[in-house]
């Protein structure tokens, strides 16, 4: 088993790891709409934000390298936002225009400020979501998505998948070795024939493992009904929050607020 | 070294957080949430109580088997997205619930797209793209009949179009944001999924046909009787046309954007791709350019449907006379 490859979560005992899961998950989804709705070009707000997301990695001690690692991860989409550096006839007014030359094409001032702030605002809302993915185990994570009201249905899907996940990752991991184990690579020659050989193999073992997640699908559910499954999972009730995670929860949501509130309004 | 070869490459459809406004960050969460609670009343009629198993463990083969990879050429490997599969082994409903819990699980677990950009790339991945595969599926399938052929070839189309049309509705989404000028945004998105949409087909394809070689009880376990085919296969196509529709107006400031972009020469450039399906792009005789844009989009999505049914038909003939 190779359980832990694909588990995000850092062990730990810090006071973010502590905090509550319904507490967390509001402030990342807080931290990502104030990032979301501040204004391009407010360098100040974005600096105020990521002082503050810092502050919390640190906090974590989950490791400032690790957090940045994944960050990096949601970069590669900021090549879709790159049109913006060049076309921006809006804001065309202020700022120097720069002709490439040799080009027809023009980088604009108020088009690189446009994307920087949106990849500010990326850069900022994927830390926070990486935070909350290391300092909260994932069936904790879940239980507080059902208190806060998303339907039953989906969280005990969303566990399912979870559970096998890891199953069924591993299985796909043996295939890709069998199929290694089999395709002969002789110097340059590349392993098997032509791309659409190869995408045909590939299909065969998708296929192959549907139909292993189907019928174990078919036994886990006897299993269940063995159990006394009636098509009703049940979960705890929430425990009510301490008074530690009021105190967060409420402190660090003013303090978003607050910000929010500058960043508009100023 | 395990994790990279472990998680899932980021493709260039999970939308990241910062990338969309707050208005389509809402209208996308808003369609999603519709389609959820449409899918979670259907499959609760259809699955009862086997709902929970059932599409907890797909949803995990989904999140697994897009760990499958080949080499196409160089460093690029196919990858598979899964939401035609989804949607022609276990129906529409429940492709779109199981698609949802795994892009909403590759947001919060793995940040593979962002959480408030979630209600978008639900919209795209899991909404979106089993509809519109169940529909061009049923539709090739209603076209030319059940054959063997024929279901290939339907899911090959079904797989391709869903992930061409996710891309453009994620172009239309970053456009009407105003984070990518939609007449780049949408040539450059659909072109490079245009090809992506292949890998994902032939992995359909092959992953069908074992399916239908070995457990042919499956593929048409889930049919759905005649009437109702009908109105998926017309669902599919009317939400592609809606999408075509939408896509000449995502553009906040659209004069001025295109009259630059014109000037700076990048329409022309970006477009090449759409030259070969729709000659002069603009429609001789429409003298309105976003009317002319509409009319191409409509068109185009008529061909592919149009180029389906003919190949679908050419197997099944294929497959008689052999």
């Amino acid at each position: 088993m190779h359980f832990h490859a694909l588990d995000t979560y850092v062990p730990g005992q810090s006071p973010v790891h502590r905090l509550d899961p319904r507490v967390k998950l509001v402030l990342t989804v807080l931290f990502i709409l104030t990032a979301a709705l501040t204004p391009d070009r407010a360098w100040l707000i974005f600096g105020l934000l990521e002082g503050l997301i810092l502050a919390a990695i640190l906090t974590s001690r989950v490791g400032l390298a690790l957090v940045q690692k994944r960050s990096a991860l949601a970069l590669p989409f900021l090549l879709a936002a790159l049109t913006v550096v060049f076309a921006r006839p809006g804001d065309a007014g202020d700022g120097w225009v720069l002709f490439l030359p040799g080009t027809p094409w023009a980088v604009s001032e108020a088009g690189i400020g446009r994307f920087l702030s949106i990849a500010a605002r990326s850069y900022l809302s994927v830390q926070a979501a990486v935070l909350l993915a290391a300092t909260t185990q994932f069936p904790d994570l879940l239980w507080g998505m059902q208190a806060l009201k998303v339907p039953r249905l989906l969280v005990a899907v969303g566990g399912f998948l979870y559970r096998y996940l890891f199953v069924l990752a591993d299985e796909a991991r043996r295939m890709m070795q069998a199929r290694e184990a089999r395709s002969v690579v002789s110097g340059d020659e590349r392993a098997g024939r032509s791309v659409a050989w190869r995408a045909r193999v590939t299909g065969a073992m998708a296929g192959t493992l549907f139909l292993r997640a189907y019928e174990r699908s078919e036994r886990v559910w006897a299993a269940m009904v063995a159990r006394g499954y009636d098509g009703e999972v049940r979960v705890l009730l929430s425990p009510v929050l301490r008074p530690s995670d009021w105190r967060a929860g409420v402190g660090l949501g003013l303090l978003l607020a607050l910000i929010l509130a500058a960043a508009r309004g100023l | 070294m395990l994790q990279s070869e472990v998680l899932p490459s980021p493709t260039p459809m999970h939308i990241p957080d910062g990338f969309l406004s707050i208005g389509v960050v809402i209208v996308c969460w808003v369609l999603s949430i519709i389609g959820i609670g449409i899918a979670l009343a259907r499959t609760r009629k259809t699955l009862g109580e086997r709902q929970v198993p059932v599409m907890g463990v797909l949803a995990a083969f989904i999140f697994a088997a897009q760990m499958l990879n080949f080499t196409i050429a160089g460093g690029t490997s196919g990858h598979f997205l899964g939401a035609a599969l989804a949607a022609i082994l276990l129906g529409p409903w429940a492709a779109m619930l199981t698609m949802t819990t795994v892009v909403a699980i590759q947001a919060l677990l793995f940040q593979d797209g962002g959480l408030l950009a979630l209600g978008a790339n639900i919209l795209n991945m899991a909404v979106i793209g089993p509809i519109v595969a169940y529909g061009f599926y049923r539709g090739v399938r209603t076209l030319v009949g059940n054959r063997k052929g024929s279901t290939l070839t339907a899911g090959f189309v079904a797989a391709w179009v869903s992930i061409v049309v996710a891309a453009a509705a994620c172009a239309v989404e970053l456009g009407f944001s105003g984070t990518s000028p939609i007449g780049i945004a949408l040539p450059a998105m659909a072109g490079i999924h245009a090809l992506i949409g292949i890998g994902e087909g032939l992995i359909t394809l092959g992953a069908l046909a074992l399916v239908l070689a070995t457990r042919p009880d499956l593929v048409e376990a889930e049919r759905a009787p005649a009437p109702a085919g009908m109105r998926w296969v017309w669902g599919g196509l009317a939400l592609a046309i809606v999408l075509a529709l939408l896509s000449p107006l995502a553009s906040p400031h659209p004069d001025g954007l295109e009259r630059v972009a014109e000037d700076l020469g990048f329409i022309e450039r970006a477009q090449e791709p759409f030259y070969e399906v729709i000659p002069d792009y603009v429609f001789p005789g429409i003298p309105n350019e976003a009317l002319a844009t509409m009319m191409a989009g409509v068109v185009g999505t008529l061909i592919v449907y149009g180029i389906a049914v003919g190949l679908a038909a050419l197997f099944r003939r294929r497959a008689q006379t052999a």
